[in-house]
């Protein structure tokens, strides 16, 4: 990888948001993935949805670990501070960030092989703590950087590109956060932005850990016949459970969805999200329905996709601690100094 | 030979661990505090819950010495388990204290030392009611017969029991009446008091006893740390529970009664060191205090944190190694790994505390040098310096403090700045600006493990990536400056000299005095700080033998010195005391003078 600056183009024309800025204003270097890496496409949706929500560049910060998909960060925002961590931690260091300062928006980016196999432990405890963070699996089966090995979430009997076949059974993230504690849980596929970018909104407004798997296919080592994490299977496999809105706070759009099939959600930043089910009997809300449904669709052969389960009541790392509500990073130091005549009295307790 | 000196013994505990004999053994040594007599106590406790033999020392010491003797004049025989060993642990012409409430066939005994029997149990059950307070106020009672013997104050260790239980009058009541029965039947069957005893003095205004992991966790609190993470292990964890406390009591605001810090435990070292870093990037005041092992498992991060320059602050109380090692006993064993913790070219500042009064001013000084520095800094206590219980100076603490934060770019300069590159040195000292996320757009960098250059770009161009590299050690010239320097102890005419490091300290202060008196006089330096100061060399230039004592088995500190300064090594010679219990200073001593004597040393 190398590092190239995008030339600045300059459009006169091209719409703005809330903030006064431009799409361009929130991209990032060129990125030097494979033409046509399904990561490339999740950034692009990221970009997106940070313009959308208005969110200032500098007040987002960005996390990742090792591997491919760790090399996202680098491609959007580059107002915004990234962190590219060491391999399978970045969950730690966004859990101390957020310590750090709870205001900052917080948007980490993973790969299957960085979350579900050096990264399980710290990835299952920052859900365990419900960190706020956005939390992007790019997940497509094989380690990448090091040309093709199966990663943990590689299907048994998919295989890789010289033929052989995978025997080992799959860590699928989304049961796993559930089974977890994960209060948002959603799946989608790098090549379905319109189903991608509300969910990624909708993850980024939720209060507390917002996993989104994204099966996003490898051009190079994992999108041949026989593989089930190329564009062609994932197209055919995958079906969406629950199809999901993110509608902005004082967003005065009148919704219409069949009476019974939606579920509207409030978000903390007043913002909601409108569930709507193709699947009468699932129910976003339930772990157990969830856990089941994913796993009826899987033993079909199927990819169950959309915003999977949310539980918007739970307390985030933050506030479980009792941290101040204002960022730590900020305390003046005569506050946090208990000074000379605190410490008198403090040492005449031991003697 | 027991020297039958007033204020200058030492008393020894042998107890089952469990048993609840910590508090009365506290309690003794407290009221021996009270009396202005200097006191220090050292805890030998296994790595287990319940059962197991623990002793607890505590040193009586009118010239405020404070490692331990080496000797024991009183021992409190309370584990049968360990008898035989406790019997033979006295010095000739001292005493045995034991519970002779079941008669025995055979007592092993010694026909050089005085053999008390007290049947503290029997005692016991007569006087109390339930099982626990049978168990618990055997220990008072034998306070109670110490106090008899030693000719204690009886009215400071009543005052000290009202200071300690407060309200809970039943706890009150009940160990006055175990003290007082103890002391009773001491005065009624034995010549009270011994050759040696305890006479009020004046020697203790102006101290208290506390032990370094809080002195630590206070350093922290004082230098404004927000966030502290750590995962538990011995010998630091009492390090962390005692920065919640602290925090507990100094950081909860006062208007929404919410914290002002945040504690962490992660899920393992590795998580703890990731956030303690996370948080520092972001710009709180981080640190994760841990030991040995736990230093093992956050070297990539460490390695991270000094090449992309992150601050924090890593607390290492030693314990004995290899692996888990003998996790309740003491050493200087990481010394070499964290001075080049993780893997490529890296070194780290650490700090080496003596005792818990320089832990708690190295501790403040170490956010300071973190963040001047932007880097990793290490302060390496000992279970010695973290766990025991050390009579030290009272804190000092200047209001008008503020803490160094390094170069830090705020909004404004952000705002009126071209354009902002991480790692620039434009002041030449080899440390670069940073900027905190949050703060300005115009601020925003990339940090990386990976190659950058010293824009912040990453690279894998060779001359970009040595540039950077070829900075940090710029940096590591000016850490030399910014570190502590040595304390040094010099008289030209001297030409042999002791160099040490950290808890060795006190028994290096004996040492000397007790070889003075021989006619031996030696010059001391002890280092402070790594990297090592140019003191460090001259010094040792200046001698024509060096002892270099420590606490391993390698010699870490000797190598370090022959690695990293270029005096001549021929001088430097090793003394290590590494059997994982604090060093006497007999020892130190011995082991000199078998040098001398050999004729190895000049």
């Amino acid at each position: 990888m190398s590092y190239i600056k995008k030339p600045n183009i300059f459009r006169t024309n091209a719409p703005k948001n809330e903030l006064g800025m431009t799409y361009t204003d929130y991209e990032g270097a060129m990125s030097t993935l494979c033409a046509g890496c399904g990561h490339d496409s999740i950034t692009g949706a990221i970009i997106q949805s940070v313009f959308d929500l208005n969110i200032p560049p500098h007040r987002m910060i960005k996390m990742s670990g090792i591997g491919c998909s760790s090399k996202t960060p680098a491609y959007f925002a580059n107002q915004s501070h990234g962190f590219n961590s060491v391999h399978g931690r970045m969950p730690s260091v966004a859990t101390g960030a957020n310590a750090a300062n709870r205001e900052l928006f917080c948007i980490g980016v993973s790969g299957d092989g960085d979350t579900l196999s050096i990264g399980m432990g710290q990835f299952s405890h920052a859900i365990r703590r419900n960190v706020n963070m956005l939390y992007i699996i790019e997940n497509n089966g094989v380690y990448g950087l090091t040309k093709g090995q199966f990663s943990a979430s590689a299907d048994v009997g998919s295989t890789a590109k010289k033929g052989e076949a995978n025997k080992q059974v799959p860590i699928d993230p989304c049961q796993v956060a559930i089974a977890l504690g994960a209060t948002f849980v959603a799946r989608s596929f790098s090549g379905d932005k319109d189903q991608l970018i509300p969910l990624l909104k909708a993850g980024l407004m939720h209060k507390g850990f917002a996993m989104v798997d994204v099966i996003s296919p490898c051009v190079t080592f994992n999108d041949h016949d026989g593989s089930t994490k190329s564009y062609m299977s994932t197209r055919e496999s995958k079906r969406e459970a629950v199809y999901t809105d993110y509608i902005a706070p004082f967003n005065e759009i009148e919704v219409n969805y069949e009476k019974g099939s939606s579920i509207e959600v409030d978000l903390h930043d007043g913002g909601r999200v409108i569930l709507r089910k193709t699947d009468e009997s699932y129910s976003p809300q339930s772990r157990g329905d969830s856990v089941k449904n994913i796993r009826a669709a899987s033993e079909d052969g199927e990819l169950l996709t959309g915003l999977l389960y949310i539980d918007e009541s739970q307390h985030d790392f933050t506030d479980t601690e009792n941290m101040i509500d204002s960022p730590l990073n900020s305390i003046e130091y005569k506050t946090l100094c208990p000074g000379k005549k605190a410490l008198k009295n403090l040492l005449d307790s031991y003697r | 030979m027991t020297t039958p000196n007033s204020n200058d013994f030492t008393v020894k505990f042998a107890n089952v661990n469990g048993t609840g004999s910590s508090s009365a053994n506290g309690m003794f040594m407290k009221s021996i505090f009270r009396m202005g007599i200097p006191v220090v106590g050292k805890n030998y406790f296994p790595s287990n819950i319940q059962g197991l033999p623990t002793w607890y020392e505590v040193r009586v010491n009118e010239n405020g010495y404070l490692a331990p003797s080496g000797s024991v004049d009183i021992m409190v025989a309370m584990n049968a388990q360990t008898y035989e060993e406790d019997l033979n642990a006295v010095e000739s012409g001292g005493y045995l204290i034991y519970d002779s409430s079941w008669p025995r066939e055979t007592l092993m005994s010694r026909d050089d030392i005085t053999v008390l029997g007290v049947p503290l149990a029997k005692m016991c059950n007569k006087a109390f009611d339930t099982a626990r307070s049978r168990t618990l106020m055997k220990n008072t009672t034998y306070v109670g017969v110490l106090a008899a013997l030693l000719e204690m104050d009886m009215k400071v260790i009543e005052q000290l029991l009202l200071d300690t239980f407060g309200s809970k009058t039943h706890l009150i009541d009940a160990n006055k009446q175990a003290l007082e029965m103890g002391y009773d039947y001491a005065k009624e069957h034995f010549d009270c008091p011994l050759p040696f005893k305890a006479v009020a003095t004046d020697k203790t205004k102006d101290h208290f006893i506390i032990d370094g992991n809080a002195t630590s966790a206070l350093g922290c609190v004082y230098a404004g740390a927000t966030v502290g993470s750590w995962y538990p292990i011995t010998p630091s964890t009492s390090l962390m529970d005692a920065f919640s406390r602290y925090c507990a009591n100094f950081r909860v605001d006062e208007k929404s009664k919410k914290n002002n810090y945040s504690v962490i435990q992660a899920e393992d070292e590795l998580a703890a060191i990731g956030m303690a870093l996370g948080a520092g990037w972001n710009g709180a005041r981080s640190f994760t205090p841990t030991s040995g092992p736990g230093i093992s498992l956050m070297n990539e991060f460490i390695g991270f944190g000094y090449y992309a320059e992150i601050p924090t602050v890593i607390f290492d109380v030693q314990r004995t190694g290899p692996s888990t090692g003998m996790p309740t006993r003491t050493q200087q064993c990481d010394i070499l790994s964290c001075a080049y913790a993780s893997h490529g070219d890296t070194k780290h500042v650490c700090l080496y505390p003596a005792d818990p009064e320089e832990a708690f001013y190295l501790a403040v000084n170490a956010f300071d040098i973190a963040e001047q520095l932007q880097t990793p800094v290490f302060v390496l206590t000992d279970l010695d310096i973290g766990m025991n219980d050390w009579m030290i100076k009272d804190l000092e603490w200047d209001d008008k403090f503020v803490p160094n934060r390094g170069k830090v770019l705020d909004e404004n300069a952000l705002e009126n700045m071209e354009q902002f590159h991480r790692y620039l040195d434009t002041d030449g000292d080899g440390i670069p600006y940073r900027t905190i996320p949050g703060v300005h757009p115009k601020g925003a960098y990339f940090t990386r493990g990976s190659g950058h250059n010293k824009f912040g770009g990453y690279t894998e161009d060779a001359s970009e990536y040595q540039d950077v590299v070829d900075r940090l050690l710029i940096k590591w010239e000016t850490a030399k400056s910014i570190v502590p320097s040595p304390i040094k102890d010099f008289n030209k005419k001297n030409k042999m000299a002791i160099l040490s490091i950290g808890s060795c300290d006190d028994a290096i202060r004996e040492a000397r005095d007790l070889m003075s008196k021989d006619g031996h006089d030696f010059n001391y330096l002890r280092v402070r700080a790594f990297p090592f100061s140019k003191y460090i060399e001259e010094f040792i230039d200046k001698h024509e033998s060096v002892f270099v004592i420590e606490q391993n088995r390698d010699g870490q500190l000797l190598k370090l010195l022959q690695t990293e300064t270029s005096c001549d090594v021929s001088k430097l010679k090793s003394i290590r005391l590494y059997n994982g219990i604090p060093v006497f200073p007999k020892d130190v001593v011995s082991n000199i003078m078998k040098e001398i004597s050999s004729g190895k040393a000049a």
